[in-house]
């Protein structure tokens, strides 16, 4: 297998088609991702299978195989598809989907039926168009990796050159337009630029999945970064090493379809951006959504616990509570109660006394900081006008540690007027019933109503 | 003689032959905070992307201080409506205030540090400041608002148009976005801002424009804001609620 490996990459005319593979991967990751961006994935597909015919016209009139023309006859029908797609949109009430799963089947078809026609010609055999199917980069020889290399450079070259206008052009098109970037000329330059990307990849990769080499590397950039440049890179890494594996897999194998071998490649590769991500990868979402729902479940028996007791501290009752008590306030299943009290007990938050829980002093301090917060930020959402410089992100923590000394005042004030301050300093926990007896002369009638009023 | 910052000279605009806007003319006088209002429908988008040339004319002409729109577009700032791009877009605040540069960097160049620091005083402008790497998908509705707000801002013009900066903000940005219009107009620049909101043009503008396809009045909001005018640009639609005192309007579906 090694051995087998090596000697194929010593092959002169593998290195040759390496380089090739990597650069058309490098190109259509590249401009796949501004395709993705303007939700124009599916064009790329269209043009892709639309340029079947354009190659079969081509090898008829000129007779025999050659990669300028081939690219040439490819480029005018996928242009004249997407020509189509965008009448159709214009003059019916059909919409784009339609319009692309129409074109797209009928101009393949052709494209197969032209096929057929020239495999029963004499020279037909020889013609290596059906390569043009499923792909094989086995097929390119020395001039057509020269023309493709080519093609790929100038491609990168232009974006690289028209990198910022073509992230405003992509992102905001009316504002590109006010600050006097000629639109239509960039629009149809980035067109060129993507039927460039997919025609030079059809003979490697296959009119059938091209449209995955354009997709599938950007896709998975997406998940890596959130930033334009970043996100080309990737891209064209990813592109490049799917056509590298692509290339030796299947020239290792004999005469084993180059376009699949690629296409699974980089699907692999976006598979683990899917699961691995950092971010926006299935394996740290469901980790962030794991740590929130502990930490709300924990801070929900804390804050439970603290408003009984708070009540019940006007009152001669004892501040224990059973679990029932504490599942009628706020509602969780019996096991995850149960598996949040045991561990709170052990951190030396909580105790128990038979089935009768209550916070200790330390718990009591902790649950006091976590209502505070809860409250206070109840009184900012009453007040959001009047605090309009603390500013929030959708997604931002809200701790009242993070909010300047004076705003804080304030807030508490206000918090004060709508006798939400929490009532219970943590101290109390501590003392127990003895704290309360010290504090009954406090106007037990008002805090009876305040109670009442929570 | 003073030159006008906004001359409209007989704009046409027309989609299929139906008029959009029909024969509109007006002169916007220099310093002034203007409110376009009007029903749905009624043009206010359309006659701002038609002076900035984003779609075609039928008919008439665009002036920016006496010369053609074409040749004045760095005096010109632009905030479009914010649901008009796609915010899942790979990049972050202070990125998208960076484009507000990019007519004065020109092709093929990228944006200095001369360029970064402008970018980072207007997002210091709205109060964005610390928000500039953020990805622009985790800000808040107000947030892309004010970023966008911050382009225009970087864009260094001295008219501005901005198409309804009100509509789903936050009560803290409307203050904050009121506050830089008003920091504007005491630089002596002229802001044309579409409006939907008749409860607050008397305490937001200097100046109204009153449009339904065609100009229906234009002049100082006190002179100009009158019920008699409004129900010409209303029609039946509009409902007067205790008109003597404060009138509050009441738009009918």
């Amino acid at each position: 297998m090694f051995y087998e490996l090596l000697s194929t990459l010593q092959d002169a005319n593998t290195q040759w088609v390496l380089l090739g593979t990597i650069l058309l991967g490098i190109a259509s990751g590249v401009l796949g991702s501004f395709a993705l961006l303007r939700k124009q994935s599916l064009i790329g597909d269209a043009m892709a299978h639309a340029a079947l015919p354009g190659i079969c016209l081509a090898f008829l009139l000129y007779g025999t195989k050659s990669i300028g023309w081939f690219l040439v006859g490819a480029a005018l029908s996928g242009l004249l598809a997407t020509y189509f797609i965008q009448v159709i949109i214009n003059h019916s009430r059909i919409k784009e989907d339609t319009a692309i799963g129409l074109v797209l089947s009928v101009f393949f078809g052709f494209g197969i039926v032209l096929l057929t026609k020239i495999a029963q010609t004499e020279n037909g055999n020889q013609s290596g168009l059906d390569d043009f199917i499923f792909g094989q980069a086995a097929s390119l020889v020395g001039n057509d990796v020269r023309v493709i290399s080519a093609i790929a450079i100038v491609l990168l070259l232009v974006t690289w050159l028209l990198f910022k206008e073509l992230k405003l052009f992509t992102f905001d098109r009316q504002f590109a337009k006010g600050i006097g970037l000629p639109t239509g000329l960039l629009n149809g330059l980035l067109m060129t630029l993507i039927v460039s990307a997919v025609v030079i990849g059809l003979q490697a990769v296959g009119v059938i999945l091209m449209a995955a080499m354009l997709i599938t590397p950007a896709i998975s950039a997406r998940y890596w970064t959130d930033r334009l440049d970043r996100m080309v890179i990737v891209a064209g890494t990813i592109g490049a090493l799917s056509g590298m594996l692509g290339t030796i897999l299947s020239s290792m194998a004999n005469r084993l379809p180059t376009g699949p071998v690629i296409v699974l490649a980089a699907t692999v590769i976006f598979l683990i951006s899917l699961i691995f991500a950092p971010h926006r990868g299935l394996v740290s979402k469901g980790l962030k959504l794991y740590r929130i729902r502990k930490i709300v479940a924990r801070e929900t028996v804390l804050q439970t616990l603290y408003d009984l007791s708070e009540e019940v501290s006007i009152t001669n009752k004892k501040i224990r509570f059973s679990k029932e008590a504490l599942l009628s306030r706020r509602k969780m299943t019996v096991r995850k109660l149960d598996s949040n009290l045991k561990r709170l007990q052990k951190e030396g938050y909580v105790h128990h006394i038979k089935d009768m829980w209550s916070l200790t002093e330390s718990g009591g301090s902790k649950a006091y900081e976590i209502v505070f917060n809860n409250r206070l930020f109840e009184i900012y959402t009453m007040y959001e006008m009047k605090f309009a410089s603390l500013q929030f992100a959708a997604n931002d923590v809200w701790d009242y540690r993070n909010i300047d000394s004076s705003t804080l005042k304030e807030l508490e004030q206000l918090m004060a007027i709508h006798e939400r301050t929490p009532k219970l300093a943590p101290k109390y926990f501590g003392k127990g019933e003895t704290f309360r007896k010290e504090n009954s002369s406090q106007s037990a009638k008002k805090r009876k109503k305040e109670v009442k009023s929570l | 003689m003073k030159m006008n910052p906004i001359q409209v000279s007989n704009l046409t605009v027309a989609y299929d032959r139906k008029p959009v806007l029909q024969e509109v003319t007006f002169q916007m006088p220099e310093g002034k905070l203007i409110g376009v209002v009007g029903p749905n429908g009624a043009g206010k988008s359309t006659l701002i992307k038609a002076i900035l040339g984003l779609i075609p004319t039928a008919s008439g002409s665009v002036e920016i201080y006496g010369k053609a729109y074409r040749t004045q577009r760095k005096l010109v700032g632009y905030v479009p409506q914010r649901g008009s791009v796609d915010w899942d877009f790979p990049t972050n605040a202070l990125d998208v205030v960076l484009m507000g540069r990019y007519g004065h960097i020109g092709w093929f160049r990228r944006p200095g540090k001369k360029d970064t620091a402008i970018a980072m005083q207007a997002l210091d402008k709205v109060g964005m400041k610390e928000y500039a790497g953020r990805q622009i998908s985790q800000l808040s509705g107000g947030q892309q608002q004010r970023v966008f707000l911050a382009r225009a801002l970087a864009q260094d013009a001295t008219v501005y148009f901005m198409d309804e900066p009100f509509v789903g903000v936050d009560a803290a940005t409307e203050k904050a976005i009121i506050s830089l219009l008003n920091e504007l107009k005491a630089q002596g620049k002229t802001v044309l801002v579409v409006h939907h909101d008749l409860q607050t043009v008397k305490e937001y503008f200097d100046w109204t424009l009153l449009l339904n396809k065609r100009k229906i009045a234009l002049g100082p909001t006190e002179e100009v804001f009158t019920v008699d005018h409004l129900q010409k640009t209303y029609g039946g639609r509009l409902a007067f609620l205790d008109t003597q005192v404060s009138p509050s309007y009441v738009v009918q579906p």
